[in-house]
């Protein structure tokens, strides 16, 4: 008898990580469970499958939980080996994908963190670096269709959900995206080209509208 | 006859924990690798070239073609070198938590420890004690072998060789009690079970050095908050 998956994603609207994961999930026509979490409220699922980040994205299948976005996108590429690779399959070119998620986790969000939360000279400071690591990334795709070569692969799903969040950091930062990094720019419209990404990638000002009304409940707080 | 593997080339420092990492891993799997000591207050030209991103150690140069960041060169040194001493374990959910609880000694336990120990600020230190006896908690409810890879040393057990090693030293030298065999019984029996490791023992540097250099840093930390 031929046993059914039981796939669940916990995630939380607008989050880039679990977009991710739900990217590699349609680029592998794998059927899911779309569970939304409220953040300031988690749910005890969430607690119980993520006690030690207790975060989203956590895919959970067949029972099993699996955390951190970089983590869940090689897992579905390894269970659902049987169509559209998401990692390079040459050892080398899987390394150097794994450097630059890496690079993107270590430096995007933090970078966009210090940026909103801070004033004067250290807000000035955090928004040229946040616009050196896109430089940098755009520099790393050189002239690629993807990340992955003529395929899109593990850094494009890595970087394409951050997309939706440049109009954010345009707005907070005071700087266009398109003028800094235009080449960074069309290789995000072909990504947005794609179905599986263009489905689950939400509007930039829907986003914005979002992160403006968390910045006021902070502030309330 | 043997396999061609290729050139390879591995830049670190006898300090550094995460080039440690890389180096048990080749001498674990018994790669052949030509050894580059690197002066971080004086980068050579070379790993600046291979790694112009962070210019960090550890540095790995497969075939003349360089990757940075520990982790990332370890997945790649168990796929290359795969049949010898495999580091990961074969099934993807078993994979997923090797990468899991080797990140979250990278994200959680090494920064609390640091905290723990290099925090002029009392409050800030506690805070990091606190926060590290409660990773080291998470880790010891982990451990269910001999080692997290099982019955020998795996990607786990080489992300946490700080714990083995560098924690003791920190808390040697700045007078910590963080990781205790009777708060932590297993984990603390791994950490002595990893470093007596013949291969893993030859590799680490000389303890009273690094006891030295983290007792010189603690020092300078007090110095400068006062």
């Amino acid at each position: 008898a031929m046993s059914v998956d039981e796939v669940v994603l916990l995630d939380a609207w607008g989050s880039m990580f679990g977009m991710r994961a739900r990217i590699a999930l349609e680029e592998k026509g794998v059927k899911y469970e779309h569970k939304e979490e409220n953040l300031s409220n988690k749910s005890p699922l969430l607690l119980q499958m993520n006690p030690i980040y207790k975060q989203i994205p956590v895919l959970i299948h067949n029972g099993k939980p699996i955390s951190e976005s970089a983590i869940i996108v090689q897992y579905i590429d390894e269970v659902w080996n049987h169509n559209t690779p998401i990692l390079p399959s040459h050892p080398y070119e899987r390394a150097q994908a794994r450097f630059w998620v890496d690079y993107i986790d270590k430096k995007v969000y933090p970078t966009w963190n210090k940026m909103w939360r801070s004033e004067g000279e250290d807000h000035e400071a955090a928004k040229k670096e946040l616009i050196s690591i896109f430089k940098q990334l755009e520099e790393t795709l050189g002239d690629k269709i993807f990340y992955g070569g003529d395929t899109f692969g593990f850094v494009d799903v890595g970087l394409i959900t951050f997309y939706c969040w440049f109009y954010t950091f345009e707005t907070y930062g005071n700087f266009k995206m398109e003028a800094e990094c235009p080449k960074l720019i069309a290789w995000a419209k072909r990504c947005m080209q794609r179905e599986t990404v263009s489905k689950i990638i939400p509007d930039e000002k829907e986003v914005y509208n979002a992160v403006v009304e968390m910045k006021k409940e902070l502030e309330s707080k | 006859m043997a396999k061609d593997y290729g050139e390879v080339k591995f830049f670190g420092t006898v300090g550094s924990p995460f080039a440690k990492r890389v180096q048990i891993a080749l001498d674990l799997k018994g790669v052949q690798y030509t050894y580059f000591e690197e002066d971080l207050r004086n980068k050579s030209e070379l790993l600046l070239k291979y790694n112009p991103i962070h210019k960090k150690v550890p540095v790995l140069v497969h075939k003349g073609r360089p990757l940075a960041e520990s982790l990332v060169i370890l997945e790649y040194i168990d796929e290359i070198w795969g049949s010898n001493h495999p580091l990961l374990p074969q099934q993807p959910y078993d994979k997923a938590l090797a990468r899991f609880w080797s990140r979250f000694i990278d994200d959680k336990c090494l920064p609390a420890i640091l905290k723990a120990a290099f925090t002029a600020n009392k409050e800030e230190r506690e805070k990091g004690s606190e926060e590290s006896l409660e990773a080291l908690e998470y880790l010891e409810n982990e451990l269910k072998d001999k080692f997290f890879g099982g019955e020998s040393i795996g990607l786990v057990d080489i992300a946490a060789s700080y714990l083995a090693f560098w924690l003791p030293a920190i808390e040697e030298a700045v007078g910590l009690k963080l990781l205790t065999s009777d708060k932590f019984p297993k984990l603390h029996k791994w950490g002595q079970e990893f470093t007596n490791h013949p291969v893993v023992k030859k590799t680490l540097p000389q303890r009273e050095k690094v006891v030295g250099f983290f007792k010189a840093r603690y020092a300078s930390i007090i110095a400068a908050s006062k």
